[in-house]
C-alpha cells in the first residue's frame, strides 16, 4: 500500500527534512521523491509506502496538515488509490 | 506507475475546482419498526437508526482523510414512514417525525430523508394523515426531509394528491414564515420517484431495498467547467468528448469512496449517483457550465440543447466507472443553490417556463424555486401538474421543490444559507387553474406505459 505526499509553498530550510521526520515517526518508509523549486517555490511529490505504518493513516494525515498549516504549506497526504482509480481504466 | 501528471490534476480538481463527494447516504428499512403503538414505533425507529448509523460520520471522516477529498454531507435516508404511520391510525405522525430528528441528531448527520408517502395510484392507509401532517412537521425539525411520490409512468398521476400538495406546500410555507419559508425547501413532489435517491430532500429508502445500505452522489461542475474552458473552440462532439472523460473521473472517485465506506461500515455498496450537483459557491455551478459552452447567459436560447448534452455525456461518461449506476443521476438545476441560476433569475433571463423546458432533459425538475407568497395553492398544484406530465411521458423522474416567501413580492430574496443558498423570488402566471385542478381524479398513464 502506497501513498501521495504533495508539497507546496514558499521554500524554506528543512521542509523534506520535517516531512520525512514525520513519515518515520509514523513507521512509513519514502519510496520516491521528486522536488523542484522554482524561483522560491518548492513542490514536492512524494511516494510513500504505508504498508508497514504504525498509527492510523488519518493520523499521518492529521500531522502533514498540522506541519503545512504551522509552515504555510499546502501538504496533501492521500492514498494511491485515488490517482489509480480516476486516471487508470 | 504513478503519474506526476495525473497527481496534480486531481489536487487541483480538490482544491481549486470545488470537486468533493456530495454525500454518503445511509439507506435504512424501518419496516421491521412498524407497531401499533406510535411510541414503540417511535422508540424503535430511534433505536435502529442510531445503531446503525453509529459510525456513519466517523467513516465518513476517516475516508476524507484517508483520499485527501472532501465530504461534504453524511445523510440518511428511511423507509417511507407513511407505512409506519399506517399501523397507528387517529395517532399524529409528527412524533415520528420527531423521532427521526432525535435519530438524526444523535447520529450527526445534517439530513435524514424519509418522511414520505407514495401516492402515484391513490392513498392507502397513513398516506392522507402524515402527507396533511408535513407541514407541522417540517417546521417542528430542522433536518428531516420530506417527499411525495403523486404520479409515475406506469401508473398516471394523482390529481387528488396533486391538488393536496398545493395546499401542502403553501401550508409549510405559511409554518415557516418565520424562517425564510424554509419548510418547503424540505419537501418534494416527484413523479416517478427512485428508491436509491442519495440526495435531498428526495430521499427515502425504497421497500425493494436491503436492510440497510450505503450510497454515494458525486459532484463537480467547477470540474467540469474547467475542462471545457479549456477547449473554447471545440465542436459540440468534441465538447461531449471532455465531458464524458470528466464524469467517469469523478465518478471513478465516488465509486472508490463508495466501496471503501461499504467495506468499513461492512454494508452492502448500493449505487453511485452521477449526478452535477451546484451549491452556491464560486466556481460550483452548473449554470456556469452552460455558459462555458457558449451562452451569454443561462435561461437564453439554446439552454434546453446545452443542458440536454450535458446531461447525456455525463451519465456516458459516469456510467463505465461505476459498477452500479443509481438515484437521479444527472445534472440538477436547483435555481437558489446555484450561483450562476440565481444571477440568471435575477437578471430576468432565465424564467419558470425556461426551467420547465430544461427539466425535460435533465435529472430532476423545478428545483428550489422561490416564488410569490401570495401565489394559490392551486398554481402550485398545477405547477406540480405540469411537471409530474413531464416525467411521466418522457419516463425519468422529475420533481418539484418550489418555496413560496410569505409576505414577498418579485425582485424579493429569500436567504436560506449553507448548501441551500440564497433565491430571488421569480414570477408566476397568475391566470387561474383552480378549475382543473379541482377536478381531481386521475390523469392515465400514457400508451408506452403498456410494455409487457
Amino acid at each position: 500500500m502506497r501513498a501521495v505526499i504533495t508539497v507546496i509553498g514558499k521554500d524554506t530550510i528543512g521542509i523534506l527534512h520535517k516531512v520525512s521526520g514525520i513519515c518515520a515517526g509514523h513507521n512509513v518508509n519514502v519510496m520516491e521523491v521528486t522536488q523542484s523549486v522554482l524561483q522560491d517555490m518548492f513542490a514536492m511529490i512524494m511516494l510513500v509506502d504505508i504498508s508497514a505504518i504504525s498509527t492510523d493513516f488519518s493520523a499521518l494525515s492529521d500531522d502533514m496538515t498540522a506541519l503545512g498549516k504551522s509552515e504555510g504549506l499546502a501538504i496533501h497526504c492521500m492514498h494511491e488509490d485515488i490517482f489509480n482509480s480516476m486516471h487508470k481504466i | 506507475m504513478l503519474n506526476t501528471f495525473d497527481i496534480l490534476e486531481t489536487i487541483r480538481m480538490i482544491q481549486d475546482e470545488c470537486l468533493d463527494i456530495r454525500t454518503i447516504t445511509m439507506g435504512i428499512s424501518l419496516l421491521d419498526c412498524i407497531d401499533p403503538d406510535m411510541d414503540k414505533a417511535c422508540r424503535k425507529v430511534y433505536d435502529k437508526i442510531t445503531r446503525k448509523a453509529e459510525n456513519l460520520v466517523k467513516t465518513g471522516e476517516q475516508i476524507e482523510k484517508e483520499y485527501g477529498i472532501p465530504i461534504v454531507n453524511k445523510r440518511i435516508s428511511v423507509t417511507p414512514a407513511a407505512m409506519l404511520a399506517a399501523a397507528c391510525p387517529g395517532q399524529s405522525p409528527v412524533k415520528l417525525a420527531l423521532a427521526l430528528q432525535k435519530a438524526a441528531d444523535s447520529c450527526g448527520v445534517n439530513f435524514l430523508g424519509g418522511y414520505s408517502a407514495l401516492v402515484h395510484k391513490g392513498f392507502s392507509a397513513g398516506d392522507q394523515a402524515l402527507i396533511e401532517s408535513i407541514p407541522e412537521a417540517l417546521s417542528v425539525t430542522n433536518n428531516v426531509c420530506s417527499s411525495v411520490n403523486v404520479g409515475s409512468t406506469r401508473s398516471g398521476i394523482n390529481m387528488d394528491a396533486v391538488a393536496l400538495m398545493g395546499k401542502v406546500v403553501l401550508d409549510a410555507a405559511k409554518a415557516t414564515a418565520d424562517r425564510q419559508c424554509i419548510g418547503p425547501a424540505k419537501l418534494v413532489v416527484f413523479c416517478n420517484a427512485v428508491e436509491d435517491n442519495p440526495f435531498m430532500a428526495g430521499a427515502f429508502h425504497g421497500v425493494g431495498e436491503p436492510d440497510c445500505e450505503i450510497h454515494v452522489g458525486v459532484s463537480g461542475p467547477g470540474v467540469v467547467r474547467a475542462a471545457i474552458e479549456k477547449y473554447p473552440d471545440s465542436s459540440i462532439d468534441e465538447l461531449a468528448d471532455v465531458i464524458k472523460k470528466t464524469a467517469f473521473k469523478i465518478t471513478r472517485m465516488g465509486q472508490l469512496v463508495g466501496a471503501r465506506a461499504s467495506e468499513m461500515l461492512h454494508l452492502p455498496f448500493g449505487i453511485v449517483d452521477l449526478s452535477l450537483a451546484p451549491t452556491p459557491a464560486v466556481g460550483d455551478s452548473v449554470a456556469h457550465i452552460l455558459e462555458g459552452m457558449g451562452l451569454e447567459c443561462c435561461g437564453t436560447h439554446g439552454t434546453t440543447a446545452a443542458l440536454a448534452l450535458l446531461n447525456d455525456a455525463v451519465k456516458k461518461g459516469g456510467v463505465m466507472a461505476s459498477s452500479n449506476v443509481g438515484g437521479l443521476s444527472g445534472a440538477f438545476i436547483p435555481v437558489s443553490e446555484d450561483a450562476g441560476m440565481i444571477d440568471a433569475a435575477r437578471n430576468g433571463t432565465l424564467c419558470l417556463e425556461k426551467l420547465e423546458a430544461m427539466t425535460a432533459v435533465c435529472s430532476v425538475g423545478l428545483d428550489m424555486i422561490v416564488v410569490p407568497g401570495d401565489v394559490t395553492a392551486e398554481t402550485i398544484s398545477a405547477i406540480i401538474a405540469d411537471e409530474a406530465a413531464i416525467g411521466m411521458v418522457n419516463n425519468k423522474t422529475t420533481a418539484v421543490r418550489l418555496i413560496p416567501a410569505i409576505g414577498k413580492q418579485e425582485g424579493d430574496t429569500l436567504e436560506f444559507g449553507g448548501l441551500l443558498g440564497s433565491g430571488p423570488v421569480m414570477p408566476v402566471n397568475r391566470k387561474s387553474p383552480a378549475k382543473f385542478i379541482a377536478r381531481g381524479g386521475r390523469i392515465p398513464a400514457p400508451m408506452h406505459s403498456i410494455k409487457n
